[in-house]
């Protein structure tokens, strides 16, 4: 390996006159202990993440277990109460409402989202398409755009007496469509909201794949009569399957934790009806000041996103063998 | 005739392509309808927003809707920055946004770095607690975290809401990646030099890192200006606010000043917008593997 690097004759003559005699027996002495066995560096440059994994995720991450045994309020003793929190919480149709809630958001916002920005992707870099400049800001734009403004700007859109979408619906002849006051309706505001805010940084990571995808392949199935779309499934899909894996684990951790844009969009209206996870944790822990019992939904809600990440880097890993 | 079968074969296989130019034609014209069709969905909700922030408030609810406003006014912008401590919102949040992007990078890059160039055991198991952190992000245990950001005395100071948000895993997986497609060869090649590895990291891999940190820049900008659970959780102070805290009390209210919080909203997104579309080729373009493909 070493000597491999040498080849190019004239350079290593003169390196080896330029190094520093000293620090030959030196290095000697690191590669001795073999090329992977350096510590001191990479400890060095682990070290700030370190210290912050170990302040604000392990300590936070141990003492909110420790919690979740307790009926902690946040201040004064936390009295031990064993499992009687999870025994609650597994009988609070509140917790279970909110965890549905969760998991229909998730799986239709996650295929939405990583389809839109696959294909917003693949037409910013596709050579059929004309204006890509200005469609590469425009899809950007919701990105700048906070959960929680994104949040105003569908509220805003439909809004059930004063919406766009209500006026043109009923200027068309139609009846007001209860956006706000159905729950299912308004989740799907939600879905398409978020899917809407959160398609460009997806989108980024596929531009990005796209562009790194050899072109000789292409050319070569060009030359052997391949049609666009088998171009598509059979070279460019298996190309940037590292990143749609990224992208969809991703996804499902942040729609997992939504919590802003449906603040803003209809605070989880109507009623409690999709009030989700964080929604939840966040209400009980401080709203209701019970540390402790928040903290045991914070470990189902951790429990859970744990499964869905072991779960795609099996398969991740099989597809790859 | 004569002429165009004697000449040679580059235009003969070109004239073989030409067949296929109306299928091109067509695709192309599909392609760029479907785009921009897309490009309707995505802009149109931001561009009536807009236009509905410069209708004056009477104007907002009254049928028929208009896209454009019919008597534009900034009376929504002017009232949102004079009804709430605005200044000193935007104040707060850029100094957060600020802080924690040059942290993140630092930060990201060493930590990326030595999980894409060392493999003793305990970086490999560095790299799995760096990818459990998505796993349990600020939002999923707010309340212990919260304890922890009030036992270190940092409750209710702007730098309770950027320290934990240091530590990323996605800022330090992207410099990961991006190492990793920089040839080991170049390390042994500074080692040989009698490079130290702290150097090396330094003079070497940080500059050729420059796109994935200006990536992640406006990544780490992005995420804390627009970030609202974890700094409404650890701010109690409303001068110490930063604005989504702010825009979300206006929604909160019963009965929403739309004309307020329009014009509060938009006024929101102005830097962020801004600092885009400066460093727009930075982000749009950047080529994850710059200028070391094999």
């Amino acid at each position: 390996m070493v000597d491999s690097i040498h080849p190019p004759a004239e350079a290593p003559g003169i390196d080896v006159r330029r190094g520093p005699e000293p620090m030959r027996p030196r290095q000697r002495g690191w590669r001795l202990r073999g090329r992977n066995r350096y510590v001191g560096a990479p400890l060095v440059l682990i070290s700030i993440n370190l210290l912050l994994f170990v302040t604000f995720f392990v300590w936070p991450a141990v003492t909110g277990l420790i919690y979740s045994f307790t009926s902690y309020t946040g201040v004064g003793t936390a009295p031990y109460v064993g499992l009687d929190n999870y025994q609650r919480l597994l009988q609070d149709e509140a917790f279970y409402a909110a965890l549905i809630r969760t998991l229909i958001f998730t799986a239709c916002a996650v295929p939405l989202t990583v389809l839109l920005s696959l294909g917003t992707a693949v037409l910013l870099v596709t050579s059929y398409t004309k204006g890509k400049s200005l469609a590469r800001v425009v899809f950007f734009l919701p990105w700048l755009i906070s959960p929680i403004i994104a949040g105003v700007i569908w509220r805003w859109m439909f809004g059930e007496n004063f919406g766009l979408v209500n006026y043109l619906i009923v200027s068309l002849g139609g009846e007001e469509v209860p956006w706000q006051s159905n729950a299912n309706l308004s989740l799907i505001v939600v879905i398409v909201a978020a899917a809407w805010s959160y398609t460009a940084f997806n989108m980024l990571l596929f531009v990005a794949a796209l562009k790194n995808v050899p072109t000789v392949y292409y050319e070569a199935a060009s030359l052997d009569g391949a049609g666009s779309w088998a171009k598509f499934r059979n070279i460019t899909l298996p190309a940037i399957a590292p990143t749609t894996f990224i992208v969809v684990l991703l996804s499902v951790l942040h729609f997992m934790k939504e919590y802003a844009l449906i603040r803003a969009l209809n605070e989880g209206g109507p009623g409690t009806a999709n009030n989700l996870l964080v929604q939840y944790i966040f209400k009980m822990g401080f709203e209701r000041a019970q540390v402790g019992y928040a903290s045991a939904a914070s470990f189902v809600l951790m429990l859970i996103l744990m499964i869905v990440a072991v779960v795609q880097l099996r398969m991740n890993r099989r597809k790859e063998s | 005739m004569a002429l165009t079968t004697s000449t040679p074969r580059p235009p003969a296989l070109r004239r073989g392509k030409r067949p296929a130019a109306p299928g091109e034609l067509s695709k192309k014209v599909w392609a760029t309808a479907v785009m921009w069709l897309l490009v309707v969905v995505y802009g149109f909700p931001v561009l009536w927003f807009l236009l509905s922030s410069f209708k004056p408030a009477g104007e907002l609810f009254s049928y028929p809707l208009t896209l454009l406003p019919k008597n534009p006014t900034i009376e929504g912008f002017t009232q949102a920055w004079t009804s709430f401590d605005f200044a000193q919102y935007f104040l707060n949040t850029l100094i957060v946004a600020v802080a924690a992007t040059v942290l993140t990078i630092v930060v990201s890059a060493a930590c990326g770095y030595a999980l894409a160039k060392y493999h003793s055991w305990w970086v490999k198991a560095f790299m799995i607690c760096v990818l459990a952190t998505t796993m349990l992000p600020a939002e999923v245990i707010l309340s212990p975290l919260f304890l922890v950001v009030r036992d270190l005395g940092l409750y209710n100071s702007l730098s309770a809401v950027v320290v934990p948000a240091v530590i990323t895993a996605t800022g330090t997986f992207m410099f990961r990646q991006f190492f990793l497609t920089v040839p080991n060869d170049l390390l042994e090649a500074a080692r040989i030099d009698g490079s130290g590895e702290l150097s090396t990291f330094i003079r070497i891999m940080l500059p050729l890192s420059r796109p994935i940190m200006l990536t992640l820049a406006i990544f780490s900008f992005q995420w804390r200006w627009n970030d609202y659970i974890w700094p409404l959780v650890v701010l109690n102070d409303p001068n110490k606010f930063t604005l989504q805290i702010g825009v979300a009390t206006i929604v909160g209210a019963d009965n929403v000043n739309w004309s307020v919080l329009l014009g509060a909203s938009v006024l929101s997104m102005i830097p962020l917008v801004a600092i885009y579309l400066l460093l727009q080729k930075y982000v749009m373009n950047a080529d994850i593997n710059a200028g070391l493909k094999d």
